[in-house]
């Protein structure tokens, strides 16, 4: 952690990089930290704590400007970048990467070819919580999932802070910001929320990396992660790309293989 | 005496344009009796079809869906249905992860020739969702309102 | 105002007779491992060690979805049917905080601001308010920095003060809340002696709201929103949990024929709030929506409806997913 928060007060010393994206001790736990200058960078933490996935900031044009900046980044924001680098949202001469691997060595990354081989030694597994609401999901009848969703998204009041934590959801103007056709409607009821969160899914596809972020940021506590999660599960065998590594062969939705299988169209 | 007898349902069929609209088209000049349960909704193409229009229709008290078009490689945009396929797969997944009743919504590839493939899929369509009943269950939460403002169950 | 002493029997009796009565009792219960208010039935369903629920209970005033009126057109004439009042229930807020209890006035404060706005107002009168004065805090907890504190009566109709032997300091301060005692007069007996004070919790002042004001009618074009906002993702979850915060949209919902009109709960953090048809954004980036939040709850409302926008409740604190702690924010503009 030292070494990293050493290296990143030199960058902005040397002029390297106008900004570093890391984080510092928050009210109960680690947040977002922006130094643009190496004051700032000396609060700079990372360890096991740090969850916000600071993928969310690095699409944000406005806030990291025109000059190359870096990023403090654990193995879930990595992923995140890599999906935006196959989408064309990052380019190498902009962004520079800084981690630190499993044996407290820091580690610096300027290409997706080196994030990409980072990352590919790292499993991407159910944790605790996930393993446990998913398999008692995996559990329920149809009827039971109904309620169990249903009864969630009656919580939900569409404050959009899962689409705001999400760093694929990067779009100008999202589909709830569209009026002409009113696909989502704007006002919260259990039967509108679900269509938000099924709508939000689907633009997920092949895209999430699973890290938690929205069902972190949700403050009526829907563990709405697991939705994208559970797709990305299911549908990785049926469009081959493997969760947690970029679809290098192009978005799942916007494009499509000959050899596609399914078994329920008639 | 059972409910299902007296139960009609309503069923939306969101189709292409070129093949199976043109099928449908080919079942009523063949003089071919099927249920008339089905409003259909033409597409220029099943890649067209956004998913949310399925949800919509249940929302509006639709009890079973048809989503139908072009067979693979006849599609007449070239790829539009390899789209639709992809996105049926996906959308499937979610709606039953969701716990919509995903026998409700049948999909096909009814080419423009085959007038009596599309009888058959409307019948059985309909037996089917007779068999089912209607989408109550759905419809009950269709006001999109919440009741009085706060969460009632505990 | 009177005040009285009921024992933890004569609580949980008078809880019975409220809920008997028919009226929609709401109180902060378990469950999904949050604390919210819900419609309870019997009183050992209300939640107990907790610091603060997760959302306030502005809904009950103000509700995050109301149907303003429905149209129906036929024959080329229009039906127009009004929000009838009538359908209100009576309802009671049992074990609200002082905070929550104080929130009702900035809230009303807007809607009756330049015309009263009567479904707002009608919701009030059919609500009756029970709180709980504050044994407890937590680090985002400031009522005292705000005009507030544990023990504040301002916008309740009873105030109970639970005391070491299960009982509590019961304080009538409206006829709303005499017309509860009313429902089981028995059970309330003289008042002992009681301390309240001595069952508060200590919350020392975080800055002084005068210093706040002052400093923030001369920084509108200070660095410090672009620093302070910089973490923000641009959600609603603070707006939404605030007990305070009262900007709406307005939605048609048509169907062929017929329609109604909504207005559902909006959040000056979103980046459209202040888009123009023209394409024009006043507030386009998110440190202008940061300062427009701080300034119209600790400026702009103080000085127009002569009440602080904000009672220390700490929701927004919690509720934020990048830890927007909005005393940590305050007090370092006090310290400028």
């Amino acid at each position: 952690m030292k070494k990293l928060r050493d290296r990143a007060v030199a960058l902005l010393d040397e002029g390297t990089v106008s900004l570093v994206i890391g984080y510092e001790e928050g009210t109960k736990r680690p947040r977002p930290l922006f130094c643009r200058n190496s004051e700032t960078a000396r609060k700079l933490i990372f360890d096991s704590r740090c969850f916000h996935n600071l993928a969310v900031y690095v699409t944000k044009k406005e806030l990291v400007g025109k000059e190359r900046f870096a990023v403090t980044a654990p193995i879930s924001t990595l992923r995140s970048i890599l999906q935006l680098y196959v989408e064309n949202q990052l380019s190498e001469d902009k962004l520079l990467v800084l981690t630190v691997d499993t044996s407290g060595e820091l580690r610096e990354f300027v290409t997706f070819d080196e994030i990409s081989a980072y990352v590919a030694q790292f499993e991407m597994k159910r944790g605790e919580r996930e393993q446990e609401i998913l398999a008692k999901i995996e559990g329920m009848t149809r009827e039971e999932r109904w309620k169990f969703w249903m009864a969630e998204m009656s919580h939900c009041f569409k404050c959009y802070a899962c689409r705001s934590a999400c760093p694929l959801c990067y779009c100008t103007k999202c589909v709830v910001e569209i009026n002409r056709p009113q696909w989502i409607n704007p006002w919260p009821s259990p039967l509108s929320n679900m269509e938000w969160h099924v709508n939000r899914a689907m633009h997920m596809v092949g895209r999430c990396t699973a890290c938690g972020a929205c069902g972190d940021a949700c403050p009526v506590g829907i563990p709405i992660d697991l939705i994208t999660r559970k797709m990305m599960e299911d549908l990785a065998p049926e469009f081959g790309y493997i969760p947690g590594q970029p679809a290098k062969q192009g978005n799942a939705l916007s494009s499509w293989k000959l050899d596609d299988r399914e078994q329920f169209i008639r | 005496m059972s409910s299902s007898t007296d139960f009609e349902p309503k069923i939306i069929a969101f189709v292409c344009n070129w093949c199976t609209y043109a099928g449908a088209d080919l079942t009523g000049t063949s003089r071919l009796k099927y249920a008339t349960n089905v409003k259909i909704v033409r597409f220029p193409c099943t890649g067209r079809i956004d998913f949310l229009l399925l949800l919509k229709s249940f929302a509006q008290g639709a009890d079973g869906v048809i989503v139908s078009g072009c067979h693979p490689n006849d599609c007449h945009y070239t790829s539009g249905n390899f789209h639709a396929r992809r996105r049926w797969i996906a959308f499937r997944t979610v709606l039953d992860l969701m716990g919509v009743d995903i026998r409700r919504i049948q999909y096909s590839w009814v080419s423009a020739a085959e007038g009596s493939k599309w009888a058959d899929l409307v019948n059985n369509t309909v037996a089917d969702i007779r068999a089912l009943g209607p989408y109550t269950e759905y419809q009950k939460v269709a006001d999109y309102l919440e009741k009085e403002g706060f969460d009632e169950e505990a | 105002m009177e005040t009285k002493y009921i024992s933890q029997g004569g609580l949980a009796q008078w809880f019975e007779s409220i809920v008997a009565s028919g009226k929609r009792v709401y109180a902060p219960v378990n469950s999904r491992g949050q604390v919210d208010f819900k419609l309870v039935k019997k009183l050992s369903e209300v939640a107990d060690d907790y610091i603060q629920t997760t959302q306030s209970i502005k809904a009950s005033v103000y509700p995050k979805a109301e149907v303003l009126f429905t149209y129906e057109k036929e024959h080329g004439k229009v039906n127009l049917t009004d929000f009838d009042p009538d359908t209100i229930p009576e309802t009671v807020l049992w074990k609200v905080h002082p905070c929550d209890a104080a929130g009702f006035k900035p809230l009303s404060a807007i809607f009756n601001w330049d015309s009263a706005d009567k479904l707002h107002n009608a919701h009030l009168v059919k609500t009756s308010v029970i709180s709980f004065s504050c044994a407890k805090a937590d680090e985002s907890c400031f009522c005292t920095s705000v005009n507030g504190s544990p023990g504040n009566t301002a916008g309740s109709d009873v105030q109970l003060t639970v005391l070491p032997d299960g009982g509590a300091i019961a304080e009538i301060l409206t006829p709303k809340g005499e017309a509860l005692v009313a429902l089981l007069p028995s059970v309330f007996e003289a008042d002992r002696g009681d301390k309240k004070e001595q069952c508060l919790v200590d919350l020392p002042a975080r800055f002084s709201l005068e210093e706040v004001n002052a400093k923030l009618n001369k920084a509108f074009n200070s660095t410090v929103w672009k620093e302070q906002s910089e973490r923000c993702i641009g959600c609603g979850a603070c707006a939404f949990v605030c007990p305070t915060c009262a900007c709406f949209d307005i939605q048609e919902d048509v169907h062929g024929s017929k329609g109604r009109r909504i207005r559902c709960w909006d959040a000056c953090g979103f980046a459209l709030f202040t888009l123009h048809t023209s394409g024009h954004n006043p507030r386009e980036h998110q440190s202008q929506r940061w300062r427009q939040r701080i300034l119209h709850k600790f400026s702009y409302m103080p000085d127009r409806l002569s009440v602080v926008g904000c009672t220390g409740c700490g929701r927004c604190s919690r509720a934020c997913p990048v830890d927007m702690n909005i005393l940590e924010h305050i007090t370092s503009i006090a310290k400028q």
